[in-house]
Parts: C-alpha cells; sequence; structure tokens
C-alpha cells in the first residue's frame, strides 16, 4: 500500500514557505502585542504556536490520507461544517454584537473558517464530473448556487460580511475556473445587472446606511475612517527601511486597532519598511505559484480543481487583507493568511497546505 | 478506485488546464503587483509626510456627547432641560511638565494635588493622549482664569458638556426619577452598549425606563492637535443627534398642588384621567433633589439619604404597599351583590360589634349602625355588615374578587420597581407560613385589613374603573415621543386591560353608594364635598397596629409609627368623571382622616381651572 513515490514527490518548497510565513507570523504578533498593550495575560504569540502545533498535526493528517479518499466524504464535511454554522447561530459566544465562535471547553472555534474548505471540496466535485471544454450551463449551475448560498446565508445572519464574501469570491473563481458557456455568462450578468438596484430598494434604511458606511469609511470619521488613517500612517512612516523591530510607535501608542488580528499587517510594514512588506507579498506570490503548479502537476480534474479552489482562498485573503489595510478596500473582517492571530484561520490554513502537498504527493498514482 | 480511471485527462484537455492555470497565476501577479505600488506610493512617496504625522501622535478624536432628551408635562411646560457644564480635562501627554501644570491647577481649582494625581493613576488608561477628567463643573469663574492662563496649562482642556437639570426641585422626583454614574455591571448589559465608563445613565424612574430614547446619538470630531494638545486642524465632524423628547401624561400645576398637600407628611398621591389612563399628578413624599445625583453625591449624603426613615428614595406611588382598609369594602360588595349573597334591600343590624367562634368583632363605631343595607354599610362604612358578608363568602371567593379588580398584579406602568401587593388566599398562607387559614382571617380581609397589600397606583386604577362603569385600563406617564425636531416618534394609545367583575347593576349600587360618603348627611368623607362638583369616593383607615381592648383613651398615646395610615380613594365629577385619585398619608388615620382632604383640594384644582376644558 505505502508507496516511496509518496516521498519522492513530497513538495519541499510548499513545505519551507509555509515554516517562513509562519516564522514571520510569530513574530509580527510577538512585536504587536509586547510593544503596546502592556497586559501579560494576552499571551497572544504562545497560543499562536500551540494553534501552529495543532495546524501541523492537521496538515500531517490531510496529507496522510488519499484525496480521493476524502473526496468521497466531501458531503459528510459540507454538511457537518453546515451544522457547525447552524449552532454558531444558535448557542455561539457574543463578541461585539455577532455571533462567529463556537466555545468548546478552553477554546473557541470558528466554524466559518472551516466551511470554506468544506465547500471547495463540495465544488470540486460536482465540477470535477462536469467540467468540458463548451463550459457549464445555467442548469449546471443551480446546485452551486444553492451549495454556496446555504453556508452564506448562515454567516451573513452572525453578521460577519467579509467571510460571507469570501465564500462568494472562492466559488465564483472556482467557477470562473471550470469555465461558464458564453450564453449563460450573459445571464448572470444581465441578472445581476437587474438584481443589485431591486434589492437596495427593497433595504431599510438603515442598513443602506450600513452598507454606504462599510463602502465609504471616511463616512464615518469616528470609527472606520479613523482607523484606517492610523492604519496608513502607520504604514507610510515605516518607509523604505522600517523604524525597526519592536520599535513601532503607531503600535506602542495603541492607535492601530485589532493590531493582532486583521490589522497585523500595519505592525509589519511599520516596523520593517517597504523591504518587509515587498518580502511579505513576495512569499505570497510564491506560495500561489507553488499551490498552481501542484494544479499544473496534477492530472485528474477533481485534484486540479481542488488545488485551484485552496490556492484562491489563499490569495483573495491575502489581496483583501492587505487591500483594507492599506485603504483600498472596506475594513471588513478577513485575517491575514498566517500572520494574523486566530486557532482557526491558522488551523484551516494549515488545512489548505495540507491538501496541496495531498495532491502533489499523489500525481503519479494510478492504478 | 476504479471509477479515478475514467476521469483521467488526456492530452487535449490537460492543455486546457494548464492555459487556464496560467490566466490565474498572471491575475493573481496583478493584484499582488497593485498592491506592491501602492506601498511603494504609501511607504516611499508619501512616506516622509506620514513619518511626521506618526512622530506627533496629532490625529485625535474628540467626541461630543449627544444632549438628553427634554422632558414636558403635558401642557408643553418644561421640566427638564440641559444646561451647559464646563468640564477639566489633562491629556498627560501633552501637558509637559506634568508636575508644574499641576501646580498651576491647584491654584485655581482649590482641589489638592493628591486628590488630582489620584484622578490620572485612577483613570487606568495606558493611552495618554487621552484626555483625562480632571473636575466636572468648574463654573465660570473658573473658566475665566484656565482660559487667561492657558500658556502656563499645557494639556489641560475645558470642555463644555450639557449637563442635566431638573428646573422644579423636588417635584416629581420620583416620577422623573435622575441620573447616576454607569456601573460596572451596567457596562457589561449589552443594553448600555453605546456607554462608556464614567458616564451618566438614567437609574430611576422615567430618565431609567426611557433611557434609549433619551439618550441621543453621540457626535465627535477629528482634529490635528500641535505639541501642546491644542487643536490646530478640524479635520473632519459627526454631529451629535439629540436625545427625543418626552411629553408626559402629568399636569405640573396639579403636582405642584399634591407635593404642596403631601408637604409635612409622609405619604403619596397620584391622579388618573380614568378614561385613559393617564396619570395626572404622582407624587411621594419625602422627596429629593435630583440636581444633586447629577453634580455627584458624597457617600454622607447619600447616607443621610438612604437612613431617612420616612425613605425619600422610594416611590411610594408604586413601591409602597399599604393595606387597603375600608376600601376594599367596594370589593368584598362586588364578590356579595355578584354571587347572589344579599341584594340592594337585604339589611342587618349592627349593633357595633360582631360575634364569631368566641371572638368579638368591633365595628368602627362602638355604638354601632343599627339597621344597615349595602348601600348605608359603604356611605358608613360599616364593619359589621362586611363581616356578615366576608363569612358567607369564604376567602377563596373575595380573594377571586379582588384579583379580577387588578389587586395582587402590577399595572402595567412604563416605571421600574413597581410592587404587585398581595392578595391573601388559604393556600398562600399555607405555603408561606405553614399555618392553616383561621376563619376569622377572612373577616379582616373583607373589610381590607389583615394580610391585604395594595399599591396607591392599584388603588387609583381600581377606583378609575369604578368610575369607567367597569372598564380597566393601563395607566400612562408618557403621553408622546418626540424627536428634538418636534417629529413625532411614537404617541401612546389607551390600553386596556379587561374589566371589572360586576354587572351594570353592580356597579350602578357601588357609585351610588359612593357618592353618599361623600355629599349624604351621613357619610364619612362628608366633610371635603366640593361645592358645585359632584365628588365622590371611599375613605379608609389602615390599622399598623390592632388596639384590642376597649380603653379609647389609648389612642392619644399611641406612638407615631404606630398610628394608622389615612387613605382616601375617589373620583370627580360623578357624572362624566375627569379625574381619579387615591391618596395615603401615613400615619394619619387615627383622629381625623388626613387623606380625604387632599384628595377634594386636588379635584376641585383640576376640576376648576379653565385649561381642562
Amino acid at each position: 500500500m505505502f508507496d516511496r513515490r509518496l516521498i519522492k514527490y513530497f513538495d519541499w518548497g510548499l513545505l519551507w514557505l509555509t515554516i517562513i510565513l509562519g516564522l514571520v507570523g510569530i513574530i509580527t504578533l510577538y512585536s504587536a502585542i509586547s510593544a503596546g498593550a502592556n497586559n501579560p495575560h494576552e499571551m497572544f504569540h504562545i497560543k499562536q504556536l500551540v494553534w501552529y502545533g495543532i495546524g501541523i498535526v492537521a496538515m500531517v493528517a490531510c496529507f496522510l490520507i488519499d484525496y480521493k479518499t476524502i473526496e468521497q466524504w466531501s458531503h459528510v464535511i459540507y454538511t457537518g461544517c453546515i451544522s457547525l454554522l447552524v449552532l454558531v447561530l444558535g448557542y455561539g459566544k457574543l463578541v461585539s454584537g455577532s455571533r462567529r465562535w463556537l466555545g468548546l471547553g478552553p477554546v473557541s472555534i470558528q466554524p466559518s473558517e472551516f466551511i470554506k474548505i468544506a465547500l471547495i471540496f463540495v465544488l470540486a466535485r460536482y465540477y470535477s464530473r462536469l467540467v468540458n471544454t463548451r463550459g457549464l450551463t445555467i442548469r449546471e449551475l443551480i446546485t452551486p448556487i444553492v451549495l454556496t448560498a446555504i453556508p452564506f446565508g448562515l454567516i451573513v445572519r452572525q453578521p460577519d460580511l467579509g467571510t460571507a464574501m469570501l465564500l462568494i469570491l472562492i466559488a465564483g473563481s472556482m467557477t470562473v475556473f471550470v469555465k461558464i458557456e458564453r450564453r449563460s455568462l450573459s445571464y448572470i450578468v444581465a441578472s445581476c445587472t437587474v438584481a443589485i438596484p431591486l434589492v437596495w430598494l427593497l433595504l431599510k434604511d438603515y442598513q443602506k446606511q450600513r452598507i454606504l458606511t462599510f463602502l465609504y469609511p471616511e463616512r464615518e470619521p469616528l470609527g472606520a475612517g479613523y482607523h484606517i488613517i492610523q492604519s496608513k500612517i502607520a504604514i507610510g512612516s515605516g518607509m523604505i527601511s522600517g523604524k525597526g523591530f519592536l520599535k513601532g510607535t503607531q503600535n506602542a501608542l495603541s492607535f492601530l486597532p485589532e493590531q493582532h488580528t486583521d490589522f497585523i499587517f500595519s505592525v509589519l510594514a511599520e516596523e520593517w519598511g517597504l523591504i518587509g512588506t515587498t518580502g511579505l507579498l513576495f512569499l505570497f506570490l510564491m506560495l500561489t505559484a507553488c499551490g498552481l503548479s501542484v494544479a499544473h502537476g496534477c492530472r485528474d480534474p477533481f485534484g486540479i480543481i481542488l488545488a485551484v479552489g485552496v490556492v484562491s482562498m489563499i490569495s483573495w485573503q491575502v489581496i483583501i487583507n492587505i487591500s483594507m489595510v492599506i485603504g483600498l478596500m472596506p475594513v471588513v473582517g478577513v485575517p491575514l493568511p498566517f500572520i494574523s492571530y486566530g486557532g482557526s484561520s491558522v488551523v484551516s490554513m494549515m488545512i489548505c497546505i495540507g491538501l496541496l502537498m495531498n495532491i502533489s504527493m499523489r500525481r503519479f498514482m494510478i492504478k | 478506485m476504479v471509477e479515478t480511471v475514467d476521469t483521467y485527462l488526456d492530452a487535449a484537455s490537460s492543455d486546457w488546464y494548464k492555459q487556464r492555470l496560467a490566466i490565474m497565476l498572471f491575475c493573481i501577479a496583478v493584484a499582488i503587483i497593485i498592491l506592491f505600488f501602492r506601498l511603494l506610493y504609501l511607504q516611499v512617496i508619501e512616506g516622509e509626510e506620514y513619518k511626521r504625522l506618526s512622530e506627533n501622535n496629532c490625529i485625535r478624536i474628540q467626541s461630543t456627547p449627544p444632549p438628553r432628551g427634554l422632558i414636558f408635562d403635558r401642557n408643553g411646560e418644561l421640566l427638564v432641560d440641559n444646561r451647559p457644564s464646563f468640564d477639566l480635562y489633562i491629556t498627560v501627554k501633552d501637558a509637559k511638565p506634568l508636575a508644574r501644570t499641576l501646580e498651576n491647577l491647584v491654584r485655581f481649582l482649590n482641589v489638592p494635588m493628591s486628590e488630582l494625581k489620584a484622578k490620572i493613576v485612577n483613570s487606568g488608561t495606558r493611552v495618554y493622549y487621552k484626555p483625562i477628567l480632571l473636575k466636572k463643573d468648574i463654573g465660570r469663574d473658573v473658566l475665566a482664569l484656565v482660559e487667561a492662563h492657558k500658556f502656563d496649562l499645557p494639556g489641560v482642556l475645558v470642555k463644555v458638556d450639557p449637563r442635566r437639570h431638573y428646573i422644579y426641585k423636588q417635584s416629581a422626583a420620583h416620577l422623573i426619577g435622575y441620573l447616576g454614574e454607569i456601573n460596572r455591571e451596567e457596562l457589561k448589559l449589552s443594553y448600555y452598549k453605546d456607554i462608556r465608563p464614567g458616564e451618566l445613565i438614567g437609574k430611576f424612574g422615567i430618565e431609567k425606563k426611557y433611557e434609549v430614547h433619551l439618550i441621543g446619538k453621540r457626535g465627535g470630531c477629528q482634529v490635528e492637535v500641535n505639541s501642546m494638545g491644542q487643536v490646530v486642524r478640524l479635520l473632519k465632524t459627526v454631529d451629535a443627534i439629540p436625545g427625543h423628547n418626552l411629553l408626559l401624561t402629568i399636569d405640573h400645576k396639579l403636582q405642584k398642588k399634591a407635593e404642596e398637600l403631601l408637604a409635612n407628611v409622609s405619604g403619596a398621591v397620584v391622579a388618573m384621567e380614568p378614561a385613559t389612563g393617564q396619570i395626572l399628578a404622582m407624587a411621594s413624599s419625602p422627596s429629593f433633589d435630583q440636581n444633586a445625583f447629577v453634580n455627584g453625591m458624597s457617600y454622607k449624603e447619600w447616607d443621610i439619604l438612604k437612613s431617612n426613615p420616612f425613605r425619600p428614595m422610594e416611590n411610594k406611588v408604586i413601591q409602597a404597599e399599604y393595606p387597603p382598609a375600608s376600601p376594599y369594602k367596594i370589593i368584598t360588595a362586588i364578590a356579595a351583590l355578584e354571587e347572589g349573597i344579599i341584594d340592594q334591600t337585604n339589611s342587618l343590624f349592627c349593633p357595633g360589634h360582631y360575634r364569631f367562634g368566641n371572638r368579638n368583632y368591633r365595628c368602627w363605631k362602638r355604638t354601632g349602625h343599627g339597621k344597615v343595607n349595602v348601600v348605608s354599610a359603604l356611605e358608613e362604612s360599616c364593619d359589621v355588615f362586611f363581616y356578615y358578608v366576608s363569612q358567607r363568602l369564604g376567602i377563596d371567593r373575595i380573594s377571586r374578587y379582588a384579583r379580577a379588580c387588578g389587586l395582587g398584579t402590577a399595572t402595567g406602568i412604563a416605571l421600574a420597581h413597581e410592587a404587585k401587593g398581595l392578595v391573601p388566599t388559604a393556600e398562600w398562607k399555607k405555603r408561606r407560613h405553614g399555618i392553616r387559614w383561621q376563619k376569622g382571617e377572612t373577616l379582616s380581609v373583607g373589610i381590607g385589613q389583615g394580610y391585604n397589600l395594595v399599591t396607591p397606583l392599584q388603588m387609583v386604577v381600581f377606583i378609575s374603573a369604578i368610575a369607567n362603569k367597569g372598564k380597566r385600563v393601563v395607566p400612562l406617564v408618557v403621553s408622546h415621543i418626540e424627536t428634538a425636531q418636534g417629529n413625532i416618534v411614537r404617541k401612546s394609545a389607551v390600553k386596556m386591560n379587561g374589566s371589572l367583575p360586576a354587572s351594570p347593576g353592580t356597579l350602578a349600587i357601588i357609585r351610588k353608594s359612593l357618592w353618599k360618603v361623600v355629599n349624604s348627611r351621613r357619610g364619612t368623607a362628608r366633610n371635603v364635598r366640593i361645592k358645585g362638583i359632584e365628588f365622590t369616593g371611599k375613605t379608609g383607615t389602615a390599622q399598623v397596629f390592632s388596639h384590642k381592648g376597649t380603653n379609647s383613651d389609648r389612642k392619644k398615646t399611641i406612638e407615631y409609627h404606630l398610628k394608622s395610615h389615612a387613605w382616601f380613594v375617589g373620583y370627580a365629577p360623578f357624572h362624566n368623571p375627569k379625574i381619579a385619585v387615591a391618596v395615603i398619608v401615613e400615619h394619619g388615620g387615627d383622629d381625623t382622616n388626613m387623606a380625604s382632604p387632599i384628595a377634594s383640594k386636588l379635584a376641585e384644582l383640576y376640576l376648576k381651572s379653565d385649561s381642562h376644558f
């Protein structure tokens, strides 16, 4: 059963990239919390290390089991994650107005992080059986739309707009990748153009206000708008070479909001300057390239589409998070992969890496 | 694993995938390059400017508290508003050198140095660019000094905050309530999620119950400050939205009158419009100064208020529970008439006492009332008549009627801490005291003594229902809520709460009897009839201490706290009632009933002033 080719085709590049990103994350996290908050109870960097430990176990588990076996279970995984999302709505912890976490003894998990992977699985399984060079028809798109709409609705209810939007972006990327029939595509575009103004008219006034504030943070100069200014000051003041490790002043004076989670990139940018930010962007680009090369080497549709889904998940999060802290996009709660503090996020990212390794290792297995 | 074989790709489709993968990589690379250029712009081209901004940390948020909603009476008379208060703050980061700045401040403020330092330490903030409150409400004189010496006081700033102001000192204090600093437990509630530590919230009465309407929405501005912490540029402003204004149902003139009449006694007055349930006056005596709460009260002052034996902090209209005494006989009469135990014509001889078991139950009139029927028994408040019918009814039937008349449950008024009173039953006594119900206790309950407990509000709602042909209403204190611009947010509607358990015939008998209480030759409240207005009601004397024996001289020597309470419930005019009143004067019932003149004067003032017709 055990095949030596499994070791031969192990993707060492992917492993090294993950280790480097993890280290960058822990170091930045240490700086983010030690300089600003003098609160010794919040040992986020230690907790994050523990999460990485759990993440490594998850990663190993993910590449040991043949992904084609996991494929058979994808509906079960999906249903399980959906049940967790339903549980969150009922019993989740209420943190600043939204229910996202499910308490499990000493730790709490965020099921919305895992539904992303589950969705990638069911979509990859579905598309791999239909894919053809002509593209998908409208009728064939109904199932993926339903599969995405269920978790989307549940996450919007939490509410967590960022993650909900991410689901659509991931599903959309996978769908575009497997190609949509030209006529179907024009139908979709047309119906969206009609639907969006209609939905806008149906919304209540306060909901419209909320969306406008989301799109234009300047409308809220005392909240999101202020955070963006402070984040831009932090990033810009890093200049080319940065202020040096643990020397970030914006961070030290607690000017930055959520400095250890969503805004951690600003801490890195302030202390390491353009050199640091460019380096991190380069690492992420390398990771993307590695992920896509795994797809490139794979020879069955399910593996390719699975890899594409995983890569799109990682890259969308990187692009959205960084765009948001540098003021190119509205502020949504999307963590920066591998760097932001957060157990569920770290574990789900490590699962992604495990899946890519899995596909890479089994690329020549033909029975 | 057989199925995987047929999904394997042929060379053509493999190329198709590779092409699409290349496009995907290209798209992601483009996105990352855009991010890179943006970072290049921020960190290199604009880097110097951001570095300058970061070195001064000079962009601040200043918050503007919203003015709290105003409170008016039913005629639009302003009762509560906000006045400007000058609060002194210090921004530690800008106050360099801190020690000298504080020394200068001590000279102007008349506050010891240690207290100022303690304020800074206790603020618990590690964020030194945030202003810390040093002293509230410094007054115009100190303000002038601080402004004049601005340059000796770096980092010191004065903010103008709206401060709650209760225009009529001590008036309607219990109804309107007061503000106090939010405490730790309240901060955890999602209800108060927009409130920060140190801020004031409604703690009692209307101020508490209508907090969400009164509070408004905080505004603020983003400013750039110089190294002295002084604002050099206003970047962005968000206006505060004032809270909603409340129009109460009370009539300020009537309220004032009620308070005057209660001066020097401990007790409560509540007046209500019977048809709508609108509360016209709600007074509880003694009262307190609400402004003292807003300005900050010392522990000593608070202790004095709390330990006062006359309970000034309690709204006696809704929180205090008393035996209902003789007004309860109305309920016993309804029960007896409805259950067919008596009719209007049945009469009974009152010799001044009633023999039950092996005990004599006394009538308040030692010499007896002679021949009485239900009407004259109510008119003259004959105890013996009601001993007899209570015994026939039994405790369970009496308590069923009392509940149906609204006793033993909250009236549903929109105020916190409303007491429910108590309607005793045999089952309740067993549960509460573990002892069986004694038949003799039914007799005490039937005349409103014993375990019975009611609030003045329950009594005014009950007597209103009598005035209202049996329809019970929910009492209202706010007539409408409007925005600062005068747009109506919510208008209170009359809310019905079922009917009295009495037929129109029974109610007619009751009303006739109550009319006689005030207007007939032998009525117990004959002394308070009003010229030109048919005033109607029932007096009562609630025993705090039961007198055994017959020595009437003992009454005069009873200590104050053992004296009976005086009750009066009534309404006017008899036809088409416009006002219902319940009055209790604690320990004011032994010699002459002190409650009935208060009720009568109030009704007279209300009905004779022009504004209501």
